[in-house]
């Protein structure tokens, strides 16, 4: 993660080089209801990141020996388009995807009440369609809304955001750029009523007290999205609603 | 090694018992590590290779040195690779085949940690820019599974890094030629890794596998030479952290990566 390249990702101002603040999110676009086939699905846009997700089940765990006696499984995948970035990528899963899967399924999985549904598997398929930084935690986020949307008893939505380090400092919701070039990366996975983190992750360097700065201004992000996630659930509601009233 | 549902429940009330006492199974403390037995050059064919034993998990890594192309993004630098297998001799859970999920998230957290602490002096192992460069390859082997095989791994593999030896070599019209004698590799950072589990509401240190069975979530923390965190990775379980969980584990992080590095580095 060298920085070797001459240029500035954040001005004297302390503006970015998207024009945010250091503290501020991109711009976010969420909607569920989305894949008329899917049980569950939701579309958010973070930034130029567009993730698809699609939530099938609880049905019949498939192959039959993941099962388990006493709760549901998730199956997540996690999967980039080859399309979604510069250099086209191979639709095979890469050793980045097969971790990615894993640790957003363990992030989700606190969320939702496994134990209601034994013996079944639900089948969370997250599809970045055009990747833009911050995809393990977008891809959480529109998840956590799929699974909502399938009607999945959970005990508190799960969202996501990343804070990390560029030039010298702390920033939040690092874009592509500022992942790549920058010091360090803290994704974090939250939820917000039960005060849980359920997936840290860090890559560069980062002093301790760095770190926890760095996590508060992660969840702080997760709170502010928290609240989009809930307006887009709503809506989907609201508009079935407005259509019955007349 | 899946135990039923209801021996879990079990394994996990009892854990959790002696845990209010602040005691494990083994009569460990809770941040206590096991018995730590470390070898260095246990594979004479490898440029350089180390065993560690955490109790009854047992780890060899071994380092092979190649040559290849540098990526476009990075010409001027070395490749680093780290690769896990979790060997089926091991443990009755690992099956023969390509490298599961788990054994996939074992090689990149090793290879976050040497990796983001730039570990290993990259640029020196360039050899024409855009062209050649030498590889590292780290291949991490699990002998015997007893719990806390990320712990075990980053340290084997610091430990066969700092014992690596590379051929010395002149460079005629392109093509590496190896000359006598052999020098260390230049390793210039050392991490190491502490991994937490969440039981209840209390966090231990290097779990045997009863305890992993049952634990709620796992942490890992990897802090290089100067203390600065250079990784983490939540994983394990169903289970979450909250923030003052993790700032605890930071703190207790600083002080046993640095009792542990002193065991993995000598000098």
């Amino acid at each position: 993660m060298a920085n070797k390249k001459t240029e500035k990702l954040i001005d004297k101002k302390g503006i970015r080089l998207d024009g945010r603040k250091l503290d501020e999110l991109r711009p976010v676009k969420m909607e569920v209801g989305v894949l008329p086939n899917a049980d569950g699905s939701a579309y958010l846009e973070q930034g130029k990141n567009k993730i698809l997700v699609g939530v099938y089940g609880p049905k019949e765990a498939h192959p039959r020996h993941i099962a388990q006696q006493d709760r549901a499984v998730i199956q997540c995948r996690y999967h980039m388009a080859p399309f979604s970035v510069d250099e086209r990528k191979s639709p095979a899963p890469s050793r980045r995807d097969v971790e990615l899967s894993k640790v957003i399924r363990e992030a989700l999985e606190p969320a939702v009440f496994l134990e209601y549904y034994p013996k079944t598997s639900i089948q969370v398929y997250i599809e970045i369609l055009q990747a833009d930084g911050g995809t393990r935690c977008a891809g959480i986020t529109a998840a956590a809304l799929a699974l909502a949307d399938a009607g999945i008893p959970m005990r508190d939505l799960v969202v996501a955001c990343a804070a990390g380090k560029a030039d010298g400092k702390l920033i939040v919701d690092l874009m592509d750029t500022e992942d790549k070039v920058g010091e360090a990366d803290v994704p974090v996975a939250f939820m917000p009523n039960l005060n849980a983190i359920t997936l840290l992750q860090m890559d560069g360097i980062l002093s301790v007290d760095e770190f926890e700065n760095a996590l508060d201004m992660a969840v702080d992000g997760c709170k502010q999205l928290y609240a989009l996630q809930k307006e887009a659930l709503k809506s989907k509601y609201v508009a079935v609603e407005e259509i019955e009233e007349k | 090694m899946t135990s039923s549902p209801i021996v879990v429940h079990i394994k996990k009330k009892r854990i959790l018992e002696l845990l209010a006492n602040g005691k494990r199974e083994d009569g460990r403390e809770p941040t206590e590590y096991r018995e730590i037995q470390l070898e260095e050059g246990v594979i004479e064919r490898a440029e350089g290779s180390a065993r560690v034993r955490l109790g009854k998990t047992e780890v060899i890594v071994g380092v092979k040195i190649g040559t290849g192309a540098p990526f476009s993004d990075v010409p001027d630098k070395g490749v680093l690779t780290v690769n896990a297998e979790l060997v089926p001799l091991a443990s009755p859970s690992f099956e023969p085949g390509p490298p599961g999920e788990d054994a996939v998230e074992l090689a990149r957290v090793v290879d976050r940690g040497i990796r983001e602490s730039k570990a290993i002096d990259l640029e020196k192992l360039c050899v024409a820019p855009g062209k050649l460069v030498f590889v590292i390859f780290i291949d991490v082997y699990v002998l015997n599974h007893d719990g806390n095989l990320i712990d075990a791994s980053t340290m084997a593999a610091l430990a066969a890094l700092i014992n690596t030896k590379m051929f010395k070599y002149t460079v005629e019209e392109g093509e590496i030629v190896k000359k006598l004698g052999y020098t260390p590799l230049p390793i210039i950072n050392y991490p190491i890794s502490v991994t937490f589990a969440k039981i209840g509401d209390k966090l231990i240190l290097d779990t045997g596998l009863d305890e992993e069975q049952v634990m709620d979530a796992r942490l890992t923390m990897t802090l290089d030479k100067d203390g600065k965190i250079c990784a983490i990775q939540k994983g394990g379980g169903s289970g979450y952290f909250t923030k003052e969980e993790i700032l605890e584990a930071a703190k207790i992080a600083q002080e046993k990566t640095a009792e542990l590095r002193k065991i993995v580095v000598k000098s």
